[in-house]
């Protein structure tokens, strides 16, 4: 049914269609609203068969999805930024074990300095950990990639982490086509695990394994992620059969055919870059969009694919690999090796730096003219780091550098004011 | 596209009034789009929330800097912040106070204007009235609805009755419908004028 409503909503009733078995969650924001929409529903007993767990921290949290993912109940939990650092551990064992938990992170800046709004460092931390990620553009697709989560997490046995930009989608109000109950049961089968805690038939799950067999096990989660390149397209087009839109898949190309000037990002932020684009494309500009859905696995061959006709492209990305550059940038110029494709990486938009069109504007023409850094950091306010860096070199004791910052920018700081 | 940006303070219900809105803009088969500027929102704090609507999907997610319309909750901003920062010239203002433009220091800027597009409006007061309580948003929809037509009021009432029920959608219609009568009323009088 078609409906006005907020993103964090829009997902918890996706969620709910998939019959969940165990919900646990701790809250931070900006993830809240989903697990707070869950926990109603099962209070009021919409969603039955169905429990939720409170539990004391993300840790507790992902510990419990494992065993009850572990005990044969389609499991799920949300988080964000701290609180996926927090339960770490147990995010790597839930993929080493091979558990399908599908997990929401409403993606958020980690601290310090410590920030509450949208950017893609929690997830991108974790991209080794074997979780899969899947990159949701607008709250539709949000809503469909959850669905088309659990299916794949329990064919292939391995967890999945469904991205969605903090606020920006979480908190956003907008039209959203939430499926019929009859459309997810035809599409989403029930979890039929490959691995159960079952007292009649006892087995044990997680094994210390040594160098003998320590690789293989790795290996397989791996190969895993390979299969999954496989089977992601095959989904997204199984979906569309289904609930008769296109949602998922590995990438998507916009306005690529002929295009010189190729943009690549994730999430949210492929809207503004398509609007920017169709006004370059009035003016008769080369230029087109490749997004990227599936960050893990990674699709190497299909982004290569997709820029290969281009004549450079520039990755427009919301994390930064400190002392390196982009994250994302890295992997895409891992897919165009020897293409002899000159690319740019563009940092934007960390920790809820708005990312308007107007920056866009000026940074794709620069990179249309090759006249652009290898790392861009766009709309960086070089003034108040140049006074930063002039005032260590000046003192020794130059104090707290965000205190400072904040100060030099005009706003008061409680560590300094008190 | 249409962009409006609301003023107002924590507590004043500002966020809510968009996403009420975004609702109307659906109900009359538009595309819309709500979000607040996400701050770690306390009672009283200046907050800032958007609401786009279009004919066609929306895929822009800057925030919005040079609206179509400002619809400013407390008229005590007026002095902290530039509530008319980015304003298009033929830009609607719809300000919450039982003043004039021209008694609350803003003659000036209303002489630069469009009259035709800036109104005034008890809304607190309204919401006192009619819902017991001193939150000035719906009053401030139903009279931006008048202000610029770009919604109807019928649909404010069904974005209200999706968001409260029994007494308080009630008492939020009637506030509605008289802070929509006080605009076109104040409207007449400026045509005339």
């Amino acid at each position: 049914m078609l409906k006005q409503t907020e993103g964090s909503k829009a997902v918890a009733e996706a969620i709910a269609l998939c019959r969940p078995e165990v919900i646990c969650a701790y809250p931070i924001s900006p993830q809240t609203h989903i697990v707070e929409a869950l926990g109603e529903m099962v209070k009021a007993g919409e969603l039955a068969p169905c429990e939720f767990i409170n539990v004391e921290s993300e840790f507790a949290a992902m510990s419990v999805a494992i065993g009850s993912s572990a005990a044969g109940a389609r499991s799920y939990t949300a988080t964000a930024s701290q609180g996926l650092l927090f339960m770490v551990e147990a995010v790597y064992n839930a993929a080493g074990l091979g558990l399908p938990i599908v997990m929401t992170v409403a993606n958020r800046a980690i601290g310090a300095p410590i920030n509450i709004w949208n950017d893609h460092s929690d997830s991108l931390s974790q991209r080794d950990s074997g979780w899969m990620q899947l990159f949701a553009e607008t709250n539709q697709e949000a809503v469909d990639l959850h669905i088309q989560a659990f299916r794949l997490a329990e064919e292939l046995s391995m967890p999945i982490m469904v991205c969605m930009d903090g606020f920006i989608l979480t908190h956003a109000f907008e039209r959203v086509d939430i499926p019929a109950q009859e459309q997810v049961d035809a599409y989403l089968p029930p979890f039929d695990p490959r691995q159960v805690l079952d007292p009649a038939e006892p087995v044990s799950i997680g094994a210390m394994v040594g160098p003998e067999a320590f690789m293989e096990v790795k290996y397989l989660a791996h190969a895993k992620q390979m299969q999954a390149l496989e089977r992601i397209p095959q989904l997204a087009d199984e979906f569309k059969k289904i609930f008769g839109r296109d949602s998922g898949g590995l990438v998507r190309t916009y306005r690529a055919d002929d295009a010189e000037t190729m943009i690549v990002a994730m999430g949210s932020v492929l809207g503004t870059i398509k609007d920017v684009v169709d006004e370059m494309r009035a003016e008769g500009h080369k230029i087109g969009v490749l997004g990227i859905i599936s960050f893990r696995p990674f699709p190497l061959e299909q982004v290569r694919a997709a820029l290969i006709k281009s004549k450079r492209f520039i990755v427009l990305e919301k994390s930064l690999a400190v002392g390196m550059g982009g994250i994302v940038a890295t992997n895409v110029r891992m897919a165009v090796t020897g293409s002899g494709l000159r690319g740019f990486t563009a940092i934007a938009g960390l920790g809820g730096r708005a990312i308007p069109k107007s920056s866009l504007h000026k940074l794709f023409r620069q990179a249309e003219q090759e006249k652009l850094e290898p790392v861009t950091f766009v709309d960086l306010d070089w003034d108040v780091v140049n006074k930063q860096l002039e005032r260590e070199k000046q003192n020794r004791r130059s104090g707290p550098i965000a205190e400072n910052i904040l100060f030099d920018k005009g706003m008061s700081s409680s560590a300094k004011f008190g | 596209m249409f962009q409006i940006r609301i003023h107002g303070r924590g507590g004043q219900g500002v966020v809510t009034a968009t996403e009420m809105l975004s609702v109307a803009a659906f109900e009359e088969g538009r595309h819309a789009q709500a979000f607040p500027s996400f701050g770690s929102e306390r009672t009283g704090a200046p907050v800032v929330a958007f609401c786009r609507i279009d004919d066609k999907e929306i895929r822009l997610r800057e925030p919005i800097m040079e609206p179509d319309a400002l619809i400013i909750q407390d008229p005590t901003l007026l002095h902290q912040i530039d509530v008319f920062a980015g304003l298009k010239p033929d830009g609607y203002v719809l300000l919450n106070t039982h003043h004039t433009f021209e008694t609350i220091g803003l003659g000036d800027f209303a002489k630069e204007r469009d009259r035709g597009r800036l109104c005034t409006l008890p809304a607190t007061q309204l919401g006192l009235k009619h819902v017991g309580r001193p939150i000035p948003n719906v009053p401030l929809i139903a009279g931006f609805a008048a202000l610029s037509d770009m919604i109807q009021l019928a649909s404010v009432i069904k974005a209200i009755n999706e968001k409260f029920s029994g007494k308080v959608a009630e008492g939020n219609i009637a506030a509605a419908a008289e802070a929509y009568a006080l605009v076109k009323e104040q409207m007449k009088e400026h045509a005339h004028a």
